[in-house]
């Protein structure tokens, strides 16, 4: 008799996901799917709005990365307004708008490893869940949760005087940013009192990258052997070629390098990038044009921006970025687990630019926004934490918008994700005869490497738990684990 | 304990998201009424960094949506609660204050005031339903906080569930 193993994590009001896993008579893995419920009513609900609302509006779609959400819909609606493509807003409107951004990226990449990455690495994946936690870090080693902590409240902070405030910030406007930073701000984050200014930051970014290559060094095999599969990589990189996390062009490899979307104007993504619908999932996959609906998805995210980009323009991280490189030969890095690798990288990168764009005397002046002749579409794309993010727009000549189109990353993620699950699932489930935590925790741990977004826009008390079910071929449930 | 009472009140949730702003709303509204001794804030989600701010307390009430508790509202003691979460994209209120505990030392008597609501579409604005048990969830916590008495606060915690105070 065949049986299915189910994770179901239920953390919000839609938002959730399940690990299906199937196998056969003898326990043998012979399929696995990721399934994760995406809030799809938003690009119906904006339709009629005006579109300069766009850029709060839409942070009705996430608590945790609306900042990202926020930019854009910002950039998508400098195009409406005919500020240009991302690099067409004054001075200060583009630097105010990329400190919002590295301020989003520091403090979202420092609580994931933190949070999600640090419990397993201090303790094993397999070691008793009331340990590997963030409680347990703080526990057993206060001072790496103290950083996590106060990195995250920087990042915040830096979020806070940006955007205006912590909830439906307003920041970005169309054309623009609504104010610049003011000298005691600005100080506040160089000269901040210890630990929280700039230059503890960027010494904590390296103890952090540090401790993880120190792990890597003693725990190789783990690292460089959970869930690998060879993947295409897309992401936005400068003109130039250079990691840039706020704007630029398109860029996709494939597992060996070679480059199969080759810096293309955004604003054209319909070209080359299109949606595939499957009946098993709710959410999309997308996947690009020339390749084909069968190969031609891709991965976004930390590991996909260090494999598209051919170098980091800020010193410490280029360094990192050299030696992470040197590893894989220069070749595209198709280790899941090396996500946290690149994130931590990306950490440094973010904070080193949230130093140079303090030290530019830019973010002080007034002239703010920028506006030309009015468009009837836009588009705009981000690189958010987890991954490249789209939004785009279409208007009409009461610039009410008629149409909205969202890529988030996690659906830029989905197949990846399922292949990690795959992976882990064959690996370390087959022969299994009953259901446990550490069968649970090891689907988790190559799922929490990119860290999906389950539409957690919603937030109440009372939702169930992560919950792991054992189900046989008739549909009956065998066991049940739950955390 | 009465005089220089320090208490925060910490609304969460989603106002984008209907009945999701209850707790960001009671926190506005109580915010309005500037109580001595009494801060007011809020965010979308809990996370690690809350676990600094309520450490600057003696005690903290974090007011938060429900889908399925007792009509109005309930109030009850909350304590440090050490668990794992799948995401980074929240934490419970009583692992913030488990990590507060581990972290800063401190232990603030800490309460959640979750207030019953009906829907969670992507609009702002409470339902009518919200709306009456938010008033009534107020109204049960606003002579709490202007007493500012630790030992009346917990008398009302758990004992009031579902009554409206």
């Amino acid at each position: 008799m065949g049986r299915k193993i189910t994770i179901e994590p239920v953390t919000r009001v839609e938002g959730h996901g399940k690990v299906t896993i199937q196998l056969d008579p003898q326990g043998t893995v012979t399929d696995s799917r990721l399934h994760i419920v995406e809030f799809r009513g938003f690009e119906r609900f904006v339709q009629g709005r005006p579109y300069w609302e766009a850029p709060v509006l839409v942070q009705r779609l996430c608590g945790i990365c609306p900042v990202s959400h926020h930019l854009a819909a910002a950039k998508a609606v400098d195009v409406i307004v005919g500020a240009g493509t991302g690099d067409g807003l004054t001075p200060t409107g583009e630097k105010m708008r990329r400190l919002m951004h590295y301020g989003q990226m520091f403090q979202s990449h420092a609580l994931h490893f933190f949070h999600l990455v640090s419990p397993d690495l201090l303790f094993g994946v397999d070691a008793d869940p009331a340990i590997r936690n963030v409680i347990g870090v703080a526990i057993h080693h206060k001072d790496l949760a103290v950083q996590g902590v106060m990195m995250r409240k920087f990042g915040q902070e830096v979020i806070r005087a940006t955007a205006g405030k912590k909830i439906h910030g307003t920041g970005a406007i169309p054309g623009g940013v609504n104010k610049c930073l003011t000298t005691q701000e600005r100080d506040e984050f160089l000269k901040g009192a210890d630990p929280l200014n700039v230059d503890k930051m960027i010494a904590w970014a390296q103890a952090i990258l540090e401790f993880f290559k120190g792990y890597h060094a003693k725990n190789a095999d783990f690292i460089d052997n959970y869930a690998v599969f060879p993947s295409s990589h897309l992401s936005l990189v400068r003109k130039d070629g250079a990691l840039d996390l706020y704007h630029g062009v398109l860029r996709a490899v494939d597992s060996e390098g070679k480059k199969i979307l080759n810096d293309v104007d955004y604003q054209d993504y319909l070209q080359y990038i299109g949606e595939e619908v499957k009946s098993w999932s709710y959410m999309k996959f997308p996947y690009l044009k020339s390749i084909g609906k069968k190969d031609g998805w891709y991965t976004v995210g930390p590991l996909a921006r260090l494999n598209t980009c051919d170098f980091i323009p800020t010193p410490l991280a280029q360094k990192e970025f050299e030696s992470y490189k040197a590893y894989t030969k220069g070749k595209p890095n198709n280790m899941s687990m090396h996500m946290h690798y690149a994130r931590l990288i990306e950490l440094l990168h973010s904070i080193e630019m949230i130093k140079l764009l303090l030290n530019d005397p830019d973010i002080l002046k007034d002239d703010l926004v920028k506006k030309g002749t009015k468009q009837s579409e836009g588009v705009g794309l981000i690189e958010a934490p987890r991954g490249t993010l789209f939004h785009h727009y279409r208007v009409n000549e009461n610039d009410q918008i008629t149409m909205a189109n969202l890529i988030v990353s996690t659906t830029n993620n989905n197949e990846p994700m399922n292949r990690a699950v795959n992976q882990v699932a064959v690996k370390n489930i087959s022969g299994r005869k009953e259901v446990t935590e550490g069968m649970l925790n090891m689907v988790e741990v190559a799922i929490r490497a990119y860290d999906p977004c389950l539409s957690c826009a919603t937030h109440a008390l009372g939702k169930m738990p992560l919950e792991l079910t054992l189900v046989d071929a008739n549909g009956d449930v065998l066991g049940v684990v739950s955390k | 304990m009465g005089a220089g009472l320090r208490i925060l009140v910490y609304g969460y949730g989603n106002p984008g998201r209907e009945d999701d702003g209850l707790g960001v709303e009671l926190a506005r509204l109580m915010d309005e009424r500037a109580l001595r001794g009494v801060s007011c804030d809020s965010n979308y989600q809990l996370n690690v960094e809350d676990a600094l701010e309520v450490s600057e307390y003696d005690a903290v009430v974090f007011a938060d949506a429900s889908l399925s508790c007792a009509e109005p509202f309930v109030f009850e003691r909350l304590e440090p609660a050490p668990g794992i979460t799948f995401t980074t994209h929240a934490m419970p209120a009583g692992s913030v204050l488990a990590l507060c505990e581990e972290l800063y030392g401190k232990r603030p008597a800490a309460y959640i005031l979750g207030i019953r609501g009906y829907s969670w579409e992507a609009k702002e604005g409470l339902t009518a339903q919200a709306q009456a048990n938010l008033q009534k969830a107020f109204d049960f916590l606003l002579p709490l906080l202007r007493e500012s008495s630790l030992e009346r606060i917990e008398d009302k915690a758990g004992a009031c569930s579902g009554c409206g105070g």
